[in-house]
């Protein structure tokens, strides 16, 4: 064992104005040359250019329902066609014989993209990626079919006009501002939600969903939410789109738009939004500059969608993240420091129990759990062990709400904890990690630990979106607890790594500062130690130990006999769904059948 | 009328149900659904039309052509497309992948064939005032095609030492990789097999549908929707549920107008799969912790 005490200095984030200036300079000058671009006096290249704002605003939302939550939405094209046409429709008074103000018009086109991109993304909370892809794709084409069909509106195939917005944002470079304008608002409310707990929520539910319910995350809402502001964005776009067309048919609207929109996501990379910018503007303007290719464009978007998932699955942000590739120190050592746990972990006064009693679970007829009684005390580390598929983990996650057992009682302190709501569990103050981590790779270790924090944010999805104080009060807090999880837990150094370069036994460290980020009651751990060295082993076996000091109850899956043995107040056996002893360390090391079926002699 | 929306309901359906094959075949082998199956459907149209009308060729030179370029098409798919993929960490990719592969070909399609639809030949020549002429071939082809397919599927998978290598395949491919089955070279087989199903479907509906790019989008989401309901690697659901599909949709067509029908499908398909994501005939999936 070596010096432990300094502390390694692998990466550190950029600090001060400069800093700052750093990550925001490619947004500077896209801002700067959009805002002189007028000076150029060039309607040509105006039009690209409006066409690319309004193609971003679209984007923008669609990236965080892609890039962010990773739902492939193929035919988001439709939302534009939505907005298009209500803004058109009602614009020209072809509804209700009322003309409306322009203005207004575009609103209520964004208000129409928003109830049908809620609609469309429903099928996401229940259907499997390429089910969704399909219904997404076949909306599309049902929204243009219905165009051209419903003739009084849409004027089918002959089409309708589009509204002219009039003062302040008038045809020519008065509209060029009022795109750029939406097209910077777009970006700058995606930015925020990106930037936001929302944000990382989202990024969770795409690459590792059960973590993301473990620490709380409601699914459902959130992707409601994240498809109803895609939708609205995706109307506004449609409404500056019929706008800038000034008349528009059916055929405005094709599927290849769909897959524009996708590729400039893919193009820049998941899970940001500087790079999906690019990608869109990029896609937007070359077949402008490259006459030849126009017949072609599609062919080509398609190719380029195919060499981006078989090659650089990452995108051009991917490419770009240079402070990532800079290489580690080599022989880290984790340094858990348990003596700062009693300023993670509340105090707690009462006592309280996890019961469960006449538990059983069948897979078919598999009887995973067969009636097993356990009482998970605040205060305690409590050992589960036993021979591989004897219950252990089931037993885990029935309690964690993902399982619900065929019989059997489930109850904190006296009161049923409900089944089937894996998410809720955050709720109740009880934790967990997992057997085989699972992390955000893509994201650092600070926001994968922030990640478990999640529930506590006070700030609203409005106000992340608008950057409001609470918003910014939830961040520096999240932010500081989460520092110091990893203080904790001795991973300090590493915070701003991205998860995926880290080594196996530093996830299941980073597994449990993500679960004290919920300052836990209980906290359920799966095979902590599997793949750890026998120091680490230790030294995790000390920070479980002070956990459970702290006044958590604490219940141990593990395959580590002497772990068990050094650090639990209670074991419980299982053998075949069913409890073969329970007791103190020294009972069950002695106990006959124990020693027999599992420990050996 | 009666006679026409079963007619063409029931031609219509056949299609449906050998693209829903398709997707199952594929799926059966790799747990992929592909993009290109509606590919697959429009270029057995495009094709057939290419090599008979343009071309003058000899239509059973032309059909074995087709089934020939289906089989090509079905090996590029799982080579280009599927097998880079499925190794990888993130699940969905393989759906980026087809379908970037089924654009390109339907954009190739568009710029050296034709983006409007075209008609195509007459196969058989038949006179219609024989007795084999009360129904019209361009609506019992279809149907002969699919019931050729299920019957030889069946023969392929009950009596064939190969035949059941691919169902143990699309039971626990784990297990039939540990038994020693060649796990690549079988999925190929199955992938070429899908693409003479695809292209077999595409060629035989062509009179019907005509030799038009737009099918691919079509037949892709029809194809599907009675393999999402009937449950998906189930050959029995796809053909019930492409049967009843085509026929609920000529049913529709010519009582309250297509647009209706095709939203009418629409919302039965999402309502159903929000009901029963497993589909109609399917079972639960598995564990995720």
């Amino acid at each position: 064992m070596t010096d432990t005490a300094a502390p390694i200095s692998a990466t550190k984030a950029p600090t001060g104005l400069l800093g700052k200036l750093e990550g925001k300079i490619s947004w500077i000058i896209l801002g700067l040359v959009g805002l002189f671009l007028p000076l150029l006096d060039d309607n040509y290249i105006g039009v690209i250019a409006q066409r690319a704002y309004i193609y971003w605003v679209l984007s923008a939302g669609l990236n965080l329902v892609v890039g962010y939550a990773g739902q492939i939405a193929i035919g988001w094209v439709s939302m534009l066609t939505l907005g298009a046409y209500t803004t058109a429709a009602l614009a020209a008074g072809r509804v209700g014989g009322v003309e409306w103000h322009p203005y207004l018009a575009l609103i209520a086109g964004g208000a129409m993209g928003a109830v049908f991109g809620v609609i469309v993304g429903l099928p996401a909370l229940r259907l499997r990626t390429f089910y969704f892809a399909m219904t997404t794709l076949g909306f599309a084409t049902i929204v243009t079919q219905v165009a051209l069909a419903w003739k009084d509106v849409t004027g089918g195939g002959v089409g309708t006009p589009g509204p002219n917005f009039p003062w302040p944002f008038e045809p020519g470079w008065g509209f060029y501002y009022f795109c750029f304008i939406l097209a910077a608002l777009a970006t700058w409310i995606t930015a925020n939600i990106g930037a936001s707990r929302y944000g990382r929520a989202l990024v969770a539910i795409r690459d590792a969903e059960v973590a993301a319910e473990a620490s709380g995350i409601a699914k459902p809402k959130l992707l409601i939410l994240i498809f109803l502001l895609a939708g609205a964005m995706g109307g506004v776009a449609g409404g500056l789109f019929s706008s800038l067309q000034s008349y528009i048919t059916p055929d405005a609207f094709t599927f290849e738009m769909s897959v524009l929109f996708f590729i400039g996501i893919l193009i820049g990379g998941r899970g940001s939004i500087l790079g999906p910018a690019l990608g869109t503007i990029i896609l937007t303007a070359l077949p402008e500059f490259a006459a030849p290719l126009v017949q072609w464009s599609t062919f080509l978007y398609a190719a380029l969608l195919l060499v981006i998932v078989l090659v650089i699955p990452g995108g051009i942000a991917d490419l770009l993240d240079y402070k990532n590739r800079r290489p580690l120190e080599q022989h880290r050592e984790i340094v858990p420091r348990p003596e700062l746990l009693s300023r993670i972990l509340d105090s707690k006064s009462e006592l309280s129990t996890i019961a469960l009693s006449g538990i059983a679970l069948h897979f078919g007829g598999v009887r995973a759990i067969d009636g097993l009684d356990l009482e998970i005390r605040s205060g305690e580390v409590h050992g589960l062990i036993g021979p591989n598929g004897s219950g252990k983990t089931t037993t885990l996650n029935v309690i964690s709400g993902y399982y619900r057992p065929n019989a059997g009682q489930l109850k904190l302190n006296g009161a049923d904890l409900p089944f089937d709501k894996p998410y809720a569990r955050a709720g109740y103050r009880i934790a967990r990690t997992f057997q085989t981590p699972r992390l955000v790779g893509a994201a650092s270790v600070l926001e994968n630990v922030m990640i478990g924090g999640t529930i506590d944010g006070s700030g609203s999805f409005a106000e992340a979106m608008l950057s409001l104080p609470r918003h910014h009060r939830d961040e520096k807090r999240l932010k500081e607890s989460a520092a110091r999880a990893l203080a904790t837990v001795g991973l300090e150094s590493l915070a701003n790594v991205r998860a995926d370069r880290l080594q196996h036994s530093e996830l299941r460290f980073m597994e449990i500062a993500r679960a004290l980020m919920l300052r836990p009651a209980f906290l359920l751990l799966d095979e902590p130690a599997a793949g750890l060295s026998a120091e680490e082993i230790r030294r995790l076996g000390a920070l479980i130990k002070a956990i459970s000091r702290e006044g958590t109850g604490v219940l141990l899956v593990e395959h580590h006999a002497d772990l068990i043995f050094d650090i639990c107040d209670r074991v419980t056996v299982l053998n075949l769904g069913k409890m073969l002893a329970a007791g103190t360390p020294a009972e069950i090391r002695s106990h006959r059948e124990v020693v027999s079926a599992y420990l050996g002699a | 009328m009666l006679v026409s929306i079963v007619s063409y309901g029931l031609a219509v359906g056949a299609v449906y149900a050998l693209i829903g094959i398709t997707y199952n075949v594929m799926f059966s082998a790799s747990r992929v659904f592909s993009f290109t199956a509606g590919m697959l459907g429009m270029l057995g149209g495009v094709l057939g039309a290419l090599f008979i009308n343009t071309m003058g060729m000899n239509a059973v030179l032309a059909f074995v052509l087709v089934m020939a370029a289906g089989a090509v098409l079905g090996l590029v798919t799982e080579i280009l497309t599927v097998r880079p993929v499925l190794k990888s960490i993130e699940q969905h990719l393989y759906v980026l992948s087809t379908l970037a592969f089924a654009l390109m070909i339907q954009q190739v399609t568009a710029i050296e064939y034709n983006t409007e639809p075209q008609p195509f030949p007459v196969l058989l020549p038949i006179d219609p005032n024989s007795w084999l002429g009360i129904v019209d071939q361009k609506f019992w082809l279809p149907v002969l095609a699919c019931v050729v397919t299920i019957v030889g599927l069946e023969l392929l998978y009950r009596k064939t030492l190969i035949g059941r290598a691919f169902l143990a395949i699309a039971e626990d491919s784990y297990a039939a990789r540990a038994l020693g089955l060649p796990e690549t070279r079988l999925r190929m087989a199955s992938y070429a097999i899908a693409g003479v199903i695809g292209a077999l479907a595409g060629f035989t509906g062509a009179q019907m549908l005509l030799a038009f790019i737009g099918n691919q989008a079509i037949l892709n989401f029809y194809g599907f929707v009675p393999v999402a309901l009937g449950g998906m690697g189930s050959n029995r659901g796809a053909v019930i549920g492409g049967l009843a599909l085509g026929l609920f949709q000529q049913a529709a067509n010519f009582l309250v107008g297509g647009i209706f029908a095709s939203v009418a499908v629409f919302a039965v398909f999402i309502i159903v799969l929000l009901l029963r994501p497993e589909g109609l005939a399917g079972a639960a999936a598995a564990r995720r912790v």
